[in-house]
């Protein structure tokens, strides 16, 4: 009996997981689109606000589903993150600028490569400083690695703008073959410009779905944006496609977790010893799953930085590997779906919502511009006029979107530790572990009533 | 007992005795283990019969639980060697222990929480192919996996219904009781298929029909071939159960001998049955 309801419900829960994906997602595209027909956006306004926030639910999404990998399944605490990131941007970057030309610029030169092949490329070096870092590291208590991570993630940014690495030259053959570029290097803290074809036209390119695109673009030009449609149409594509990345992390993740591999992360998570006792080996099983963890982290940096126009140090910095955590916590370790969700929510709410509502408010009100310093706001305040005050705020939206971020944090530690989701554990398991064949056999059963 | 018989199925296949020194599965020589100024184990040695019920008792803190550990490469002894099937295992990793076929519970069942009873047990079958992480990711592959965890599913079955937690399967092993918590590790430590199990006190808190039917099951997987060295508080169990009783006091082996010559050792009543029997 106890039996039958438990599955019940088990199975409403499944059934409701994309419902409760979409739902999320139509409350905040909603609220998006509302207050931007509120205050009179444009259509090329909404469409560029909506391709910004998808971008950002897509690249937060993959990663908190990376970070669930690592902390959520297998209790790694990886404060790192970026540090991944960085290296599969980088390597990317390096291997598909094109060399520089005879007597060039200050620039740094790359290797020239196809973008895909330089895409994967950056995650193999991402996967690959994750073995350096994880081999060492997740042989030590679990606190090391936490210490670990971050230091690497903060000499990854430090070679990244150290004048040691901004250019060196590569020998013209390398084992007889010729490599393309002669200088390359990290650039410094004046970063890479990345002068490659984008990511997107790449990708198009490779389906063969180039043609089509442009006549999709023409067509929006002559019906709807007829001034220049290229970047919005690219943006809300792009961040279309970054969904369907995370689809695809979703799925990868998912597996990984249902099956024997992910049963045996979920046990390191809960008592290592255990797991070894039944034979488990258990330093493999971390490694692989930080390995995998950390390609994807890689991937996620790529997907998000090597569509820019450059790159730089400072994008590298540890809160973005705090921000990815915030969404994860949000979100609730431990279910893929509510890593995603805490990712979209964390973007949507805290990454760009203040941002967007101080845009809003700029275009609906016209304040001007606001005090200089925080001295001049209180003055004004003191005289009973809230406008510079106000305006003062707005202006410094950024750095107030920590303070929210915090405040959020303390909340939920306090009201719902676990998460939106936090609580609904996947089982780890490849198929379905209720009993075979449906109820128990007569025998067992009057055993068990025995029992009770 | 129509599920022992089944769950039987595959282990009672008898285990080959190839070599003689299968006959003494495990050999403990000089083991020797420290912690600050405490000598835990002191210069222990015993050896454990090919399918026998071995007794391992003693007062609180004589040593025993450590020894497991240094049996089982939870710790390093500080010298000694341990042997198991012939082959030194001294300072292997535990799970290489395990692997060999040496299985453990621990004296404080040690129930991976958030996990539900039926994972918990999932866990324990040896060479499952899904643990290696492409075949589990990899679509078509993935079927074989399942396969393989359909036929584990059904034993793990069998074992609950055995173990009488079958009604438990769906809950977090966190929210188990005491004794059902004992019940799940035994069972999952079965499940491993070993040769030999260590049980550190496995019938604290179990009710006493039950503990009888765990008993008989102990001694069908015995005269299979299975080993087992128990530690037990609960002299009567230890005296009709086991052909052997070692007994240890103050990180030594004070007496190693069949129940009734340890009932009338002077030194053991001395140290150990005195208050108690
Ligand atoms: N990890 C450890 N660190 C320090 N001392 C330890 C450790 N493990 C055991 N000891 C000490 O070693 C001695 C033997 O402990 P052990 O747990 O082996 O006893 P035991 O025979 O299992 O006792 P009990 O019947 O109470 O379980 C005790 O004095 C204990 O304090
Ligand atoms: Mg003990």
């Amino acid at each position: 009996m106890t039996e039958t309801t438990l599955y019940d419900r088990f199975e409403r829960v499944i059934d409701t997981d994309p419902k409760l994906v979409v739902a999320v997602l139509a409350v905040i595209y909603l609220a998006y689109i509302a207050s931007g027909v509120a205050f009179g956006y444009s259509l090329r306004g909404q469409l560029n606000s909506l391709a910004n926030l998808t971008f950002y639910i897509g690249v937060f999404g993959m990663l908190a589903l990376a970070l669930n990998l690592h902390w959520g399944y297998t209790g790694l605490f990886n404060i790192g993150i970026v540090g991944f990131m960085g290296i599969g941007v980088y390597v990317t970057a390096i291997l598909a600028k094109p060399p520089v030309a005879q007597g060039g610029a200050a620039q740094v030169g790359g290797f020239g490569l196809p973008l895909g092949i330089a895409v994967i490329g950056g995650v193999f070096m991402a996967a690959f400083f994750g073995l350096l870092v994880g081999l060492p590291a997740l042989r030590l208590r679990a606190d090391y690695l936490a210490i670990v991570t971050i230091a690497f993630s903060e000499i990854v940014r430090f070679t990244m703008m150290s004048r040691t690495f901004q250019e060196f030259t590569v020998p013209d053959t390398v084992l007889g073959y010729d490599l393309a570029a002669d200088t390359v290097g990290l650039g410094g803290g004046g970063g890479l410009i990345l002068n490659y074809a984008s990511p997107l036209e790449a990708l198009l390119h490779a389906l063969y779905l180039w043609e089509p695109y442009l006549g999709f673009v023409s067509f929006v030009q002559a019906n709807l944006i007829a001034n220049n449609p290229r970047p919005v149409v690219d943006g809300v594509v792009y961040g279309l496609l970054l969904l369907a990345v995370c689809g695809l992390y979703y799925w990868l993740l998912t597996w990984t977790g249902e099956s024997p591999f992910g049963r045996v992360l979920k046990a390191i998570r809960e008592d290592e010893d255990v797991a070894n006792a039944l034979g488990k080996d258990t330093n493999r099983f971390k490694l692989k799953s930080f390995v995998l963890g950390c390609a994807l982290m890689g991937f996620g940096g790529i997907l998000w930085y090597a569509g820019r126009g450059s790159i730089t140090p400072p994008s590298f910095r540890p809160n973005i590997t705090f921000f990815v955590w915030i969404a994860l916590i949000i979100g609730g370790a431990g279910s893929n779906t509510g890593s995603f969700l805490g990712g979209a929510v964390f973007a949507a709410l805290l990454y760009e919502g203040p941002r967007y509502i101080k845009n809003l408010i700029e275009v609906a009100f016209n304040l001007g511009d606001g005090p200089g310093n925080f001295g001049q706001a209180m003055a004004a305040l003191g005289s009973l006029d809230p406008v510079p005050f106000v305006l003062y705020t707005l202006n410094s939206i950024s750095e107030l979107r920590l303070v929210i971020m915090g405040v959020v944090l303390i909340w939920l530690m306090h009201n719902r530790p676990e998460g939106m989701l936090g609580h609904r554990k996947e089982t780890a398991a490849s198929i379905d572990l209720s009993r075979p064949g449906g109820a128990k056999s007569d025998a067992a059963a009057a055993d068990g009533g025995d029992q009770q | 007992m129509s599920e022992a018989d089944e769950s039987a199925g595959e282990p009672s296949i008898p285990i080959e005795d190839t070599d003689e020194m299968s006959t003494v599965p495990l050999e403990v020589e000089n083991l020797r283990k420290t912690f600050g100024g405490i000598t835990a184990v002191d210069d222990v040695s015993f050896e454990v019969e090919k399918g026998s019920l071995t007794g391992l008792i003693g007062p609180n803190g004589a040593g025993k639980s450590t020894t497991f550990n240094l049996i089982t490469g939870m710790h390093d002894p500080d010298s000694g060697t341990v042997r198991f099937n012939g082959e030194e295992i001294t300072g292997l990793a535990p799970h290489e222990i395990a692997n060999r076929g040496l299985a453990r519970t621990f004296q404080i069942a040690r129930e991976l929480e958030e996990m539900t009873v039926l994972e918990n047990m999932m866990l324990a079958p040896k060479g499952q192919i899904g643990e290696t992480l492409w075949r589990s990711v990899t679509p078509g592959v993935r079927s074989d996996v399942q396969r393989q965890e359909t036929q584990h599913l059904e034993r793990v079955w069998e074992v609950l219904d055995f173990f009488e937690i079958d009604h438990l399967a769906e809950e977090y092993a966190g929210n188990l009781s005491g004794g059902q918590r004992k019940l799940l590790e035994m069972a999952r430590a079965l499940l491993t298929d070993p040769d030999m199990l260590l049980l550190d006190e496995p019938f604290a808190g179990v009710n006493p029909s039950l503990e009888k039917r765990l008993l008989e099951h102990v001694h069908e997987l015995r005269e299979q071939g299975y080993t087992f060295l128990i530690v037990e508080h609960d002299m009567d169990l230890i005296m009709e159960n086991c052909e052997r009783v070692i007994v240890m006091h103050q990180g030594r082996v004070l007496k190693d001998g069949t129940p009734a010559e340890v009932k009338q050792s002077e030194e053991v009543i001395e140290a150990y049955l005195g208050g108690e029997v």
